[in-house]
């Protein structure tokens, strides 16, 4: 879920029956919910929650683009996208599912309508739908990611120190353990031996070595 | 669906969490700071240095056991972002709500007991009866106090019926036209394997594979099984003695040596002895001594009448009470009920809260086999909070998950419509439904009714597999061992009676058969 979702209207759900939907006992086995924008949007997620349907597939309408009279054509995004494993059993029957963008075949830009199309081919449930449909825009700064915000606190990225010509807070610290291990051996073995210049009968030159 | 990267991270974030919460967190700090000391560890290559450390001293293997053992057993799966939490515990919303009128129910229960017979919920023992308890702590089987006006909550047939009405309000149920006609009694259609599908997952169970309880018998003449069971064994030898608990796992598939046992299982569980959880066993045994829960009574009760009555266990009945009494009043019990939709009850004396997960008749028997492996209370408690916490607690609640006792119930029905269809409709027309017979075995996993060895060497390939399913097959296995007979019977006391003595059976040569041959 990258931001917020984009305001939409979601239309009531027709079925595709042959013959008339009242009368008829046979259950409808395909539904179609279309979800309208009031302006062109990019999409990045849709998210829903399942009840029972077996199989998606989303078509959006897209305004073409540099077309100046606003042609639009109907591209298919997804196709049978399945959301129970086996349609006569329980398993992902009331799931939360989301499809992003790079799950899709077609790039969902500048759509101004989706179509959801459910299919549910066993006869063992007496309703399916979809429900809670929320799509969601495409966020520039994290195009380049679909990671959703809430996760990006759990890995964070050091960023590099502006050192403005110092030198390297680690480098340094390392010397100056050395230089303190030092001090502290040195204080530990003090010695009350004066530490006298070392010259030889009070010059420093040194054409002449000592052995003393 | 997220992609595999995005599922790896939050896996990675979930396992992070649970180690920190962990003992081994506490070790792996401890061990960090003391290597500091260490003249190899230098400043400018800290993070390193003290990761090869942990490598070469061992550590790193502490953790990868762990990892394994959060990954392999139990770990939930990331939910959806939108979905609330009680969705990601229990997806769906008939079995959430069937599980909540459940417990209201033994709730209800519960405080009219309470009313009935004026003994209140919990109480604080007075000090005299506290020094009492202490003294008689050892022997509380000694102890007959007048259990007569109590009775148990509930026993598991009660708990058949709530799951024979279970049903979904979304399913059609009118005779003749569902995609699979259920006749057997339950309504729901969960997903759950057949046997070509259980071959696949049991490989290790096949013919060809040596199993510990059929090729370790004695009068089997040396030769190539018994050379097997000697490479099994000095196998499960080493991954004692390695500590790798994923090891141990993959392993108990094929049974336990009986000497190595009690090790593996702990290691399977990660269920330590460490002072900590002596500490932990000593706080709850404290918490007894003070307060009095209603629950006791039910507790003493059910031991009477199941453990102490059964041959094989009643000289265990000081360590049962030792354990259960101590597990009624176990908080930590509590966060496993986050991947539960269950709610325990819970009673408060003077703002405190004593979380009592209410027994059944039968409730001891999960902890009675236990009791032939672990001598000491505190390690047999952790053992067994582990194996509740895994296993069992999913046997008496109502859910959607493979291992509960929907899905058991539901497997163990096909798998006999599938294999012996003439056995089960005939069942069906004397009125004994073969779930009716099957429920007792398969809601206490067995216990009580194989012998002992026998039922270990199930619960092994329990926490092999980590999985209950192999519950349900065995029972299966047994109706079909017993067909012959149960053709022959009309009516479902001669059907009860034909099953009614399981101690003879061997468990794997059934399971080997039923699923391969």
């Amino acid at each position: 879920m990258t931001g917020n979702p984009v305001d939409c209207t979601v239309k009531s759900t027709v079925a595709l029956q042959i013959g008339d939907v009242v009368s008829d006992s046979f259950r409808p086995g395909v539904y179609i919910t279309d979800v309208v924008f009031g302006e062109p949007v990019n999409i990045q997620e849709i998210s829903f929650k399942n009840s029972y349907t077996a199989f998606l597939t989303v078509r959006v309408l897209r305004k073409e683009a540099g077309s100046e009279d606003g042609s639009t054509k109907w591209v298919t995004c997804v196709r049978n996208h399945c959301l129970m494993a086996n349609p006569h059993t329980e398993e992902g029957s009331q799931d939360y599912f989301s499809i992003y963008r790079q799950q899709m075949l077609t790039q969902p830009d500048n759509v101004t309508t989706v179509r959801l199309i459910q299919r549910q081919p066993s006869s063992v449930w007496l309703n399916f739908n979809i429900e809670e449909i929320k799509i969601y825009p495409l966020v520039h700064e994290d195009s380049e990611r679909d990671v959703p915000s809430w996760l990006s606190t759990i890995t964070p990225v050091e960023e590099p120190l502006d050192l403005n010509g110092l030198p390297d807070p680690d480098e340094v610290s390392s010397s100056i353990q050395q230089m303190w291990a030092l001090t502290e051996i040195m204080q530990s073995s003090q010695t009350s031996a004066s530490i006298g210049r070392f010259d030889v009968d009070g010059s420093y030159d040194i054409n002449l070595l000592s052995y003393t | 669906m997220m992609d595999e990267g995005t599922e790896l991270s939050v896996t990675i974030a979930q396992i992070v969490q649970r180690l920190k919460g962990a003992h081994l967190h506490s070790q792996l700090e401890k061990q960090a700071r003391e290597c500091l000391h260490r003249p190899e560890i230098k400043l400018e290559s800290l993070k390193e240095d003290v990761r090869n450390f942990l490598r070469v001293s061992g550590t790193q293997d502490w953790v990868y056991s762990f990892m394994c053992v959060c990954v392999v057993c139990s770990l939930p799966p990331p939910g959806h972002p939108a979905a609330p939490p009680e969705h990601t515990k229990e997806p769906l919303a008939y079995m959430r709500k069937a599980q909540a009128s459940w417990e209201k129910r033994i709730l209800k229960s519960l405080n009219s007991m309470c009313t009935e017979l004026g003994v209140p919920l919990a109480r604080k023992r007075p000090i005299p009866e506290q020094k009492e308890l202490t003294n008689k702590w050892n022997e509380m089987g000694t102890d007959e106090p007048d259990l007569s006006k109590f009775r148990p909550v509930y026993a598991p047939k009660d708990f058949l019926e709530v799951l024979i009405s279970l049903k979904n309000p979304n399913h059609d149920c009118r005779e003749g036209l569902t995609a699979r006609s259920h006749w057997g009694l339950i309504q729901i259609s969960l997903n759950v394997r057949a046997i070509p599908q259980m071959r696949e997952a049991y490989p290790e169970l096949s013919l060809t594979c040596c199993q510990l309880g059929i090729d370790d018998h004695a009068h089997i003449p040396p030769g190539i099984e018994s050379f097997s069971v000697c490479v099994c064994v000095c196998v499960c030898v080493l991954v004692v003695s390695e500590q790798d608990s994923a090891a141990a796992q993959q392993y108990s598939r094929q049974g336990c040596p009986t000497g190595l046992r009690a090790q593996l299982w702990a290691l399977i569980l990660n269920a330590t002895n460490e002072p900590e959880d002596i500490m932990h066993y000593e706080q709850l045994k404290a918490a007894v001594i003070h307060h009095d829960l209603l629950v006791d009574n039910l507790i003493y009760k059910d031991v009477k009448l199941t453990a102490s009555n059964d041959d094989y266990y009643f000289v265990f009945e000081d360590f049962l009470y030792q354990v259960l009494l101590c597990f009624s009043r176990d908080t930590a019990v509590l966060e496993h009920f986050s991947y539960n939709s269950a709610t325990p009850p819970k009673s408060y004396i003077q703002g405190k809260t004593f979380m009592s997960v209410v027994p059944f008749h039968g409730f001891s028997m999960y902890v009675a086999p236990l009791c032939f492996l672990y001598n000491e209370p505190s390690k047999l408690y952790s053992v067994f909070r582990e194996m509740y916490v895994r296993y069992f607690f999913r046997l008496h609640s109502i859910s959607s998950s493979p291992s509960g006792i929907v899905s058991l119930c539901l497997q163990f029905e096909r798998l006999l419509q599938s294999h012996l269809p003439q056995l089960f409709y005939h069942l069906q027309k004397i009125g004994a439904q073969p779930l009716r017979i099957a429920f007792k075995w398969m809601v206490r996993a067995f216990s009580g009714y194989l012998s002992t060895d026998q039922l270990l060497l199930l619960w092994d390939r329990v926490l092999g597999y980590d999985s209950l399913e192999i519950v349900a097959v065995l029972a299966a296995a047994v109706f079909a061992f017993r067909a012959e007979n149960l053709m022959e019977v009309t009516s479902l006391a001669s059907a009860e009676a034909v099953l009614a003595d399981l101690s003879t059976l061997k468990v794997m040569p059934l399971l080997q058969i039923f699923l391969f041959a």
